[in-house]
């Protein structure tokens, strides 16, 4: 195992601390200047100073900043990228090369930077031969630009409330995903790494908001459309919870566990059948000759819950024109459509958690440097291919699994896809119960 | 769904009863594109109302733009030179592979699968190359005349043609491989929109439709025309009349044009491509050809002036439209694209 790179809580505690400690410095020199007039016995705002930057309001405050950097790095980070990501692969599927816009583009940049004789190399691009990475920003821009229509004949509270709501469950669920031993919100620190007993039940509950915001925003909308959209959406999600549940049960059969950090730890030794080691193979439950089956329904019912093509017919666009999403507009729409990006994402997460042994990577490297909080006193070690790396490479390999699905199948009926559901993954991951039953059982694993 | 859905691929509209997500019953509504073509032709010369024709459907418009000329020669008794027959018959085909490939395009993301979208389109731009070759212009050619083409081939065309042929049968097992392979696309439509033979001909269902229900109805094979009855092949025939067997149908038929595309340029002899045409005609006739998709029919009249005293127009998506509901009674709403992205939508040659 290697070391993590990132101590979200640490780094968020001193980050709260520095922002208490400002805001304690007005009163800090109130209570000088009393104190160098008079000399009270007890300065009442001594105790309120001592408060602002004590232990207890700063751990609190520190969550909160905590959250918020989660919420930095969930939008501003990861749903460009993986925008980025699903536009330029599907174009490559399509045998085309996607979107183009770089830095290039910008006729002023190109105009004032790009005649600085070596810096301004990128800049004097022809327009479109950029990665396109800019598209994604563009995209927000204009969507922030859009005016916010509420339909007239809309349910205008329910209406409003339905972005929140998915918004909101969608960040709580990159709230319970842990990225690395480091990079958690949810858990304690334990003996041997962090613990969070119950955070896959946490996941999957903050999975299960979504429907119901979906099935609002359909409902709200007064639209035959989105109305259509949103029950399509509550009949698939709320079925494929069920077998996404169960095959999660398989692997708590082996893990012992709900807990994702004892599930990862489960997962970075090597892979034992029968008493008899498999070398170099780890012990990623993608592995094992029963949990397969589990991995199967879970990797399916994933693509479900994250409304992608072939399950995406909430908002099948051929026949519903986007379905729930209908009457949606602006940054509205930015945010119900984009969020959903960040399901498939925090889905794909959750799967390398559960499968394919979380931030547990073959190689890590470690190097020491100089320590700067002691000014070059004695050395600190320094992952160089640290957990969040490994983490973030297994998720967007998923990620990119679900995009080549998505572009290469067409889209399948809402009565099949209830079948599909029903008949073979509720089936099959009991099946996978039962097999992961009788591996315990007989302590074959 | 319509007037603007993007089911419609066109302007027009469908009324569907729905129970929960169960098709009770549809009726199409169209007349938003009419243009009063049949009108607009009888204040035009017969040689000028080639660029009329040619918009009736401009996904194909070398096809109606020959049945229109097919109905003037028989109006004005013109012979047309067998080279102008050979090089119809060759645009012909290729205009139908174009035209089929734009409906694959459509069908593509009719179901969700917008890949194939592009991959379509990607293949049907090699054939426009080879139209533009030939006429100038990659739609809307304005290329067959009343007495045979407009002019002759370029040098080498044949070995464009061949070259382009062998490039696309290679992709059409692409194409393969992500529709009839993948079992999610059968999932879309095999039983799906079903329609009995009988039920097709009574509603006038003609071209690839009527033969995906299992009639081999084919009017380059039972009526032919030009230098079809020199040329053998094989019509593209399934039988189970549903959205799958439409789709086999225009698959084997794209595999069918090729064929003939081969065949014609192997034949195609050398000489005139033109004859000469009278400027009036008096009296009336008709003539219906195999359309991309179905029959096309052209019901000229002259009363010895140099314009039709009437022309009539028979188009086939205008009789397939109306047994579409017998074909969606009982579906489900996402099949209303499964099942008219398989009929091959034309609004244009609809409204006229």
């Amino acid at each position: 195992m290697s070391g993590h790179l990132i101590d979200l809580l640490g780094w968020s505690e001193v980050l709260a601390g520095f922002v208490l400690w400002l805001l304690s410095l007005p009163f800090r020199l109130v209570s000088w200047i009393v104190n160098s007039i008079g000399s009270t016995p007890r300065n009442p705002l001594d105790d309120f100073v001592g408060w602002l930057t004590g232990p207890d309001l700063t751990a609190f405050v520190a969550v909160i900043v905590a959250v918020n950097l989660v919420l930095l790095w969930a939008t501003a980070f990861h749903l460009l990228i993986i925008m980025w990501i699903e536009r330029k692969m599907y174009s490559r599927l399509q045998d085309r090369r996607g979107i183009m816009i770089g830095l290039g583009s910008f006729d002023i940049l190109r105009r004032t930077l790009g005649r600085i004789p070596l810096i301004g190399r990128p800049f004097r691009r022809p327009s479109h031969l950029g990665t396109g990475f800019l598209q994604t920003v563009a995209d927000g821009v204009k969507l922030f630009q859009k005016e916010v229509i509420t339909p007239a004949t809309a349910d205008k509270w329910m209406f409003h409330a339905a972005p929140v709501m998915i918004a909101s469950s969608t960040l709580l669920l990159f709230v319970a995903i842990p990225w690395s031993d480091g990079f958690w919100i949810m858990g304690s620190p334990g003996a041997d790494g962090p613990v969070n007993p119950y955070g896959i039940l946490v996941i999957l509950a903050a999975f299960g908001v979504a429907p119901l915001g979906i099935l609002i925003a359909g409902w709200a909308s007064n639209n035959k459309y989105t109305l259509l959209g949103g029950m399509r959406a509550a009949a698939q999600l709320m079925s494929y919870e069920i077998p996404l549940v169960l095959s999660i049960i398989a692997v708590v059969f082996l893990s012992r566990s709900l807990d994702p950090f004892a599930i990862v730890r489960d997962q970075s030794r090597l892979l034992a059948i029968g008493g008899v080691t498999v070398p170099f193979l780890p012990n990623w439950y993608v592995f094992h000759p029963v949990l397969w089956i589990a991995f199967i329904v879970f990797f399916i019912t994933i693509i479900a819950e994250a409304e992608r093509i072939p399950f995406d017919i909430p908002e099948a666009e051929a026949e519903l024109v986007e379905g729930w999403t209908t009457e949606y507009s602006g940054m509205r729409f930015g945010i119900v459509f984009g969020f959903k990006w960040l399901r498939a994402l925090a889905g794909a997460a959750l799967i390398v958690i559960l499968f394919f042994g979380g931030w547990d990577g073959p190689v890590f490297t470690t190097v020491y440097v100089p320590n700067i909080a002691t000014l070059g006193v004695g050395t600190v070690p320094v992952p160089i291919l640290f957990q969040e790396f490994w983490f973030t490479v297994k998720v967007y390999i998923v990620f990119i699994v679900f995009v080549w699905i998505a572009w290469s199948v067409p889209r399948v009926r809402i009565d099949q896809i209830l079948n599909i559901g029903w008949r073979t993954l509720v089936p099959l991951s009991v099946l996978a119960i039962l097999l992961a039953a009788l591996a315990r059982g007989v302590n074959w694993l | 769904m319509g007037p603007q859905h993007p089911m419609t691929h066109g302007l027009w509209n469908l009324r569907i009863k729905v129970d929960g997500e169960t098709i009770v019953d549809a009726e199409p509504e169209i007349g938003y594109l009419h243009r009063g073509y049949e009108k607009i032709m009888e204040v035009r010369e017969f040689q000028k109302n080639v660029v009329l024709t040619d918009r009736l459907c401009y996904v194909s418009s070398i096809t109606w733009s020959h049945a229109y000329c097919l109905a003037c020669e028989e109006l004005m008794d013109v012979e047309v030179p067998p080279r102008g027959q050979y090089l119809r018959v060759i645009t012909l085909e290729l205009q139908r592979i174009a035209s089929h490939l734009m409906w694959l395009a459509a069908y593509g993301p009719d179901l969700g699968l917008l890949t194939a979208l592009l991959w379509a389109l990607r293949e049907r731009e090699l054939f426009l190359d080879l139209l533009q070759l030939i006429s100038g212009a990659r739609m809307n050619q304005n290329w067959p005349r009343i007495g045979g083409v407009r002019n002759d081939a370029p040098p080498d065309f044949d070995q464009y043609c061949r070259k382009v042929i062998a490039h696309f049968r290679k992709k059409m097992d692409e194409y393969a491989n992500v529709f009839e392979q993948s079992k999610l696309f059968q999932v879309r439509t095999v039983g799906v929109g079903r329609i009995s033979r009988e039920d097709a001909m009574d509603w006038g269902v003609t071209g690839p439709n009527l033969r995906a229900c299992g009639a081999r109805i084919d009017l380059r094979e039972m009526d032919p025309y030009d230098a079809y009855p020199e040329i053998e092949f094989e019509p593209a025939v399934a039988r189970d009349g549903d959205s799958y067997a439409r789709y086999k149908v225009r698959m084997e038929e794209l595999k069918t044009s090729c064929d003939l595309i081969e065949r014609a340029l192997d034949k195609l002899p050398a000489g005139p491509y033109r004859a000469k045409q009278p400027r009036r005609a008096e009296g009336e006739a008709f003539r219906r050809t195999e359309d991309s998709r179905g029959e096309a029919l052209f019901y000229v009249i002259g009363d010895g002036d140099d314009r039709p005293y009437r022309v009539k127009i028979r188009s086939p998506i205008f009789s397939t439209m109306f047994a579409a509901p017998l074909m969606m009674r009982g579906n489900k709403v996402a099949d209303v694209v499964a099942i008219m992205g398989s009929i091959d939508v034309c609004v244009g040659e609809i409204d006229k």
